[in-house]
């Protein structure tokens, strides 16, 4: 994957209010501006794993079909690609975040990647697992650090057993 | 209403039914607002037949959002210092979900008062899909 340094990740309420209606949050926090005011919160702001939206953001993020590329997804064919392997790269093992402060509408957030540790395990399930670490920085127009999610990935040898 | 740290103890312990009978829709509408389009959570026909799963199953930050809303519903969401999960178990289509949150500790660190609270989220079969922990700013 591609991680540009410096994405741009302009939050605006409607973003919000979508990503807190898809986890089931309809808290006034998140949509209501009058009654977001009568609370702690003092306005609308962000759900905590709304950073990770910042995907949208990010022009080559590989898990969004683009124009003129082909597409590992299903249409004639249950997926668009041939011959590459039957995992999409890997499943998410943990998530951590860590807020300086709430992300509020009319935060543009300058976002970079890094990459972190990576390892190995045998696992019975999915036989040798192979993980990998990844921190990304939220910073405000100020340049200070909003939020830093850490992110651990993990690619499998085969699909997980379901028993 | 968020808490305060004067109305709870070390041990206490909450519960909230965070889904049931989750639908594919709600993968639909998870991929769409958080931009992860990946056709293991919304593509069945991929899922099953290139990927080999049994079919779709939730994007791991659905199932971490869900679970944020035990800690969100008790302590505003706008006190969230730190939320961490591991993913333990996958999530299906039809699964039902309860979160719970049990306070571990309640602590004064630069002049705030901060709590910890362990966080576990399971399915309708007693399976852990999600554990975790966050810290959170609280009124004394």
């Amino acid at each position: 994957m591609t991680d540009p340094k410096g994405i741009k990740f302009p939050v605006e309420a409607t973003h919000i209010m979508m990503f807190a209606r898809a986890i089931g949050d309809y808290s006034p926090e998140f949509h209501d501006p009058e009654q977001a005011r009568q609370t702690d919160a003092g306005g609308i702001v962000a759900p905590p794993t709304f950073p990770q939206s910042v995907a949208q953001f990010n022009p080559d993020y590989f898990l969004r079909p683009k124009p003129g590329q082909t597409w590992f997804g299903s249409g004639r064919e249950a997926s668009g690609e041939k011959g590459k392997p039957a995992s999409s790269g890997g499943l998410h093992a943990e998530q951590h975040f860590e807020f300086k402060r709430p992300i509020r509408p009319g935060d543009v957030l300058s976002v970079s990647v890094k990459d972190g540790a990576s390892w190995e395990k045998e696992s019975k399930r999915a036989g040798k697992l192979m993980f990998s670490e990844r921190i990304t920085e939220y910073r405000d127009e100020n340049g200070e650090i909003v939020c830093i999610a850490r992110s651990v990935g993990v690619k499998t040898e085969r699909p997980v057993d379901q028993d | 209403m968020t808490l305060k740290a004067s109305e709870i103890s070390v041990g206490d312990t909450f519960e909230e039914v965070l889904v049931e009978d989750l639908k594919r829709t709600q993968l639909v509408m998870y991929a769409g607002a958080s931009g992860d389009y990946n056709p293991l959570h919304t593509d069945d026909l991929y899922s099953r037949e290139a990927a080999g799963y049994p079919g779709v199953f939730a994007h791991g930050m659905l199932t971490m959002g869900m679970t944020g809303r035990v800690v969100t519903n008790l302590f505003g969401p706008a006190n969230i210092k730190k939320f961490g999960v591991r993913f333990t178990n996958q999530v299906w289509p039809g699964d039902d979900l309860s979160g719970r949150a049990e306070v571990e500790a309640i602590r004064e660190e630069d002049g705030e008062t901060l709590v910890d609270v362990k966080l576990t989220t399971t399915n309708q079969n007693g399976d852990v899909v999600v554990t975790g922990a966050a810290t959170v700013r609280i009124d004394p």
